[in-house]
């Protein structure tokens, strides 16, 4: 399902040096026309290589114009479905249209605290280095299982 | 200022510690690192450390696109004993028991740290009902009960499981000491010991810019490796694949120029999955408690059950390995029973019967979150073929192989376990090469026979089934032994064994081909003097599909097919050298595709060393179509000899530390 870009939503990320989707996409496929030499819509993004993509819809969720969207593989899917999300800050909305024109709607959970809230060391002990070559790691979070030592059969 | 194209500007960085890759391992250990940097500190030792990764680590590796699960939580319940058998059991008896037994004892304070910082967990009520993870319920770490899919798993809402474990990460270890968009190409080793890494390679896609890196120590955790085999869909859809296009191997290929000891590369997953979009079927089987079928409606797993009694003791198994549940399925498709179909709308039907209004309501959304959270492009199918689940069946199919070491296979490297488990601490074989350690430890945990490489999640071989939480809490193992490295050699200065100016033309050499060569004919990818990786990218696959048990043979193959595919594998490795790249893209694909190449290589001498079919369902000698306890029950290990471009395979001895007898009838 490789994605494409709508010509008329997408506006280049406003000419900044990297575009969300040429920033996010794991296998580096949105790339920025310029100058419209390979697409003919200059300052448009498009995907460079869609038969390695690999519909991790990465680029469709962070679009801040809503621009990118997928269309199921045209050598295996027949025409006329579509899977677009709406990712929100703590919820994402997904929006399922199939070929015989049924809808559904689902809205799930993405996380539970604000984005960039996450604070690693806040409240954690330091690490001891008298520790270093035992196991565990320098926070303890209620996760260690000691296990039943008569299970080493060879200890 | 950045060079130019067939120009580039090189920059040279000297730190103690360079993580390569983003993915879970690097975010582990980006995690753990910065305490254990502060405590060395105090001990006068200031540790400089980079993180570089191909892509952005926010949406970087296999979990770019989110889980709907974390396959491995042990519990308060279960010991990690159990966890180290069923390991083992699922791939047939051979895993290293110190590794599994030793994650299994800290795996899960990475789950409490993941919910901690944001990541929904579904959770139990007191009555047992399911709620989804927004509802502040308990968390784990305080006694909340998790929603098991399955006796290791629990279900989250893992949209943005990345997103969060990254964001932990990047703050950890500081936007300055981490650089994306970088790909790295090679290691070098020390000139003073060529048995000790010192550096590493790469360049960025974005800028002409080449990086040669200096340190001393490393952490390799670039993933596993896809698209070695020809996948399934050949058209648009080939970027389909079930495993992330974008793991090429590196993890591999590099630590075994390096001289690293490898280990099971002989051993490939090849995931049953939904046709075509390869959705998960975990919890569809687990959770939603479906059965899959033949055409006319038997369940394959019953029909042939028989079959199990070849393969003593572990067709015996509760659970029979997942190979095991392929070798039957694939008999049904052989001998033309199929389409097999997954059996949703009974599966469906019946939970109805048994769960609250409240949670048949969410069911249907259950199957579809499934997976929207990790495979939307199955949804995409669906969709198109006007497929509801609780309507209408869905096909399953094996896929095209794959090799990694953190889900249900155990290729990788050779690491120093733990020392307090029993592990032994010699080799029964004879074989092994001299230069090589005997036991299964030698100080620092995670580190491989090469002093200062060390390697974590799917980079770790012979143990499996870690999963993203588990290649996390590896990748945290390893921050804490690397930090002791640094300290133990703190006066230590790495040399690299070859010129900055060889290996920088070396990286580059695809671009030069271009430049040199690009007028000779007119059309671009047509020219007789380069290869476009693309190009090689197919050849690969068209050697390991047809040669080396791949899907167009049934996963079958034999000595003389593998003979062959070694002569033309060796002629593929000489024209890689003359690899084009027209653009920094084509020259990350360049050189994804030169790991993708000896990571198969490693693969197919695997399977041609070991005399039996270990793994009957993920491929078949069928010279050797048997399980050889006798004479096989052992590692099949190998190093590689990047002056001679040749491999030496040889076995080392298998030793049980957890009694396996439990898991027999
Ligand atoms: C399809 C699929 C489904 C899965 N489902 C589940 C599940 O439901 N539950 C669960 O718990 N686990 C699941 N897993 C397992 C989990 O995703 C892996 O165990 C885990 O991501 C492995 O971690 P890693 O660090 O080894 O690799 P990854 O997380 O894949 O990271 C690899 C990193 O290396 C980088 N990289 C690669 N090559 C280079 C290079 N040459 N130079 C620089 N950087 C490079 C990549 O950009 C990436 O950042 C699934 C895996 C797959 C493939
Ligand atoms: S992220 Fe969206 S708006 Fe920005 S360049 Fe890409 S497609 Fe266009
Ligand atoms: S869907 Fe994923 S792989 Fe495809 S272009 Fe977007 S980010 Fe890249």
């Amino acid at each position: 399902m490789p994605t494409f870009v709508r010509t008329e939503k997408c506006d280049g990320c406003k000419g900044q040096d990297k575009t969300a989707c040429m920033y996010i996409c794991p296998h580096d496929l949105m790339m920025l026309d310029k100058d419209g030499s390979q697409t003919g819509h200059a300052m448009k993004a498009f995907n460079q290589e869609p038969d390695q993509c690999w519909e991790c819809y990465s680029c469709i969720k962070i679009c801040p114009q809503q621009a990118i969207e997928a269309r199921p593989y045209a050598d295996i899917v027949p025409l006329g479905a579509s899977v677009q999300p709406l990712r929100g800050t703590d919820a994402i909305m997904w929006t399922i249209k199939f070929r015989n024109g049924t809808m559904k709607r689902f809205k799930f959970p993405i996380r539970t605290t604000p984005e960039g809230s996450i604070d690693p060391y806040g409240g954690k002990p330091e690490a001891d280095i008298s520790k270093i070559s035992e196991i565990g790691f320098f926070v303890q979070s209620n996760g260690y299982r000691a296990g039943d030592p008569s299970e080493l059969i060879r200890k | 200022m950045a060079g130019e194209f067939g120009n580039p500007e090189i920059i040279e960085e000297e730190v103690d510690i360079l993580i390569i890759g983003g993915g879970m391992g690097a975010c582990g250990a980006a995690y753990e690192l910065g305490p254990w940097m502060d405590a060395a500190k105090k001990e006068g030792v200031d540790i400089k450390v980079k993180l570089v990764d191909k892509a952005a680590m926010d949406r970087s590796g296999a979990v770019a696109q989110g889980l709907s699960a974390i396959n491995t939580y042990i519990g308060s319940e279960q010991d990690p004993a159990d966890y180290a058998r069923m390991v083992s059991n699922d791939l047939m008896g051979i895993t290293r028991d110190d590794l599994a037994y030793d994650l299994g004892r800290v795996v899960d304070e990475s789950v409490h740290l993941f919910e901690e910082w944001g990541l929904p967990i579904w959770k139990l009520d007191e009555n047992g009902e399911r709620f989804d993870g927004s509802k502040g319920m308990t968390p784990l770490a305080d006694g909340g009960k998790p929603v098991r899919s399955g006796k290791w798993q629990i279900m989250i809402n893992g949209e943005s499981y990345k997103w969060i474990v990254a964001e932990a990460a990047k703050k950890a270890l500081g936007m300055d000491r981490i650089q994306e968009r970088i790909f790295i190409v090679k290691l070098v080793n020390d000139k003073n010991d060529s048995n000790r890494i010192a550096g590493a390679v790469g360049f960025s896609v974005r800028e002409d810019q080449v990086f040669v890196y200096k340190f001393k120590a490393c952490l390799l955790v670039a993933g596993g490796c896809v698209n070695i085999f020809r996948p399934r869909s050949v058209g648009e859809g080939q970027g389909r694949a079930w495993y992330p296009v974008w793991n090429a191997g590196s993890t591999y290929a590099m630590a075994a120029e390096a001289g690293a000891e490898l280990t099971l590369m002989e051993n490939r997953f090849v995931p049953t999955r939904f046709k075509d979009g390869y959705g998960p079927v975990g919890a569809w089987f687990l959770l939603f408690k479906a059965k899959a079928t033949n055409a006319f409606g038997e369940v394959y797993m019953d029909r042939n059950k028989e079959m199990l009694n070849d393969y003593p003791p572990y067709g015996q198994a509760a659970v029979p390995a997942s190979c095991l549940r392929n070798h039957l399925m694939l008999k049904e498709m052989r001998e033309g029973r199929g389409p097999i179909w997954m059996d949703t709308v009974t599966a469906l039907g019946n939970l109805r019967e048994t769960l609250s209004p409240r949670e048949v309501k969410h069911l249907e959304a259950e199957a579809w979150e499934d997976f929207l959270d990790m495979c939307i492009g199955q949804c995409g199918i669906w969709a198109g073929e006007n497929i509801e689940p609780e309507k209408k069946n869905s096909e399953l199919m094996p896929t095209e192989p794959y090799l990694l070491g953190s889900h249900s296979g155990c290729c990788g490297i050779w690491v120093s376990g733990p020392e307090d488990v029993g592990a032994p601490t010699e080799e029964a074989e004879t074989g092994v090469p001299e230069h090589l350690p005997s036991g299964w430890n030698w100080g620092y945990r995670g580190m491989t026979t090469v002093q200062g490489l060390f390697t974590a999640a799917d980079g770790v071989g012979a143990s499996g089934h870690k999963f993203s939480s588990g290649s996390h809490a590896e990748g945290r193992m390893c921050a804490k032994s690397m930090v002791k490295f640094v300290m133990d050699n703190k006066d230590h200065k790495p040399e690299l064994a070859e010129s900055v100016e060889d290996l920088v033309a070396e990286i580059y050499k695809p671009v030069k081909n271009y430049m040199e060569f690009k007028d000779y004919s007119t059309a671009i990818d047509i020219n007789p003097n380069y290869i476009t990786p693309r190009m090689l990218q197919f050849r690969l696959q068209k050697i390991m599909d047809e040669y080396v048990a791949g899907v167009a043979t049934y996963y079958t193959t034999n000595e003389h097919m593998l003979d062959l595919a070694g002569q033309k594998l060796d002629m593929l490795k000489e024209d890689a050298l003359k690899m084009r790249a027209k653009d920094l893209h084509e020259l990350l694909r360049a050189w994804e595709n030169y790991h993708r190449i000896l990571t198969a290589e490693a693969h197919m001498k695997h399977i041609q060393f070991r005399q039996e079919s270990r793994y009957p369902g993920f491929y078949y000698r069928m010279d050797k179509n048997f399980v050889d306890e006798e004479n096989w029950h052992c590692f099949v290990n190998s190093v590689y000899d990047k002056n001679t471009k040749t491999w030496t395979c040889f076995k080392r001895a298998h030793v049980d530390l957890v009694d396996k007898s439990k898991l027999f009838k």
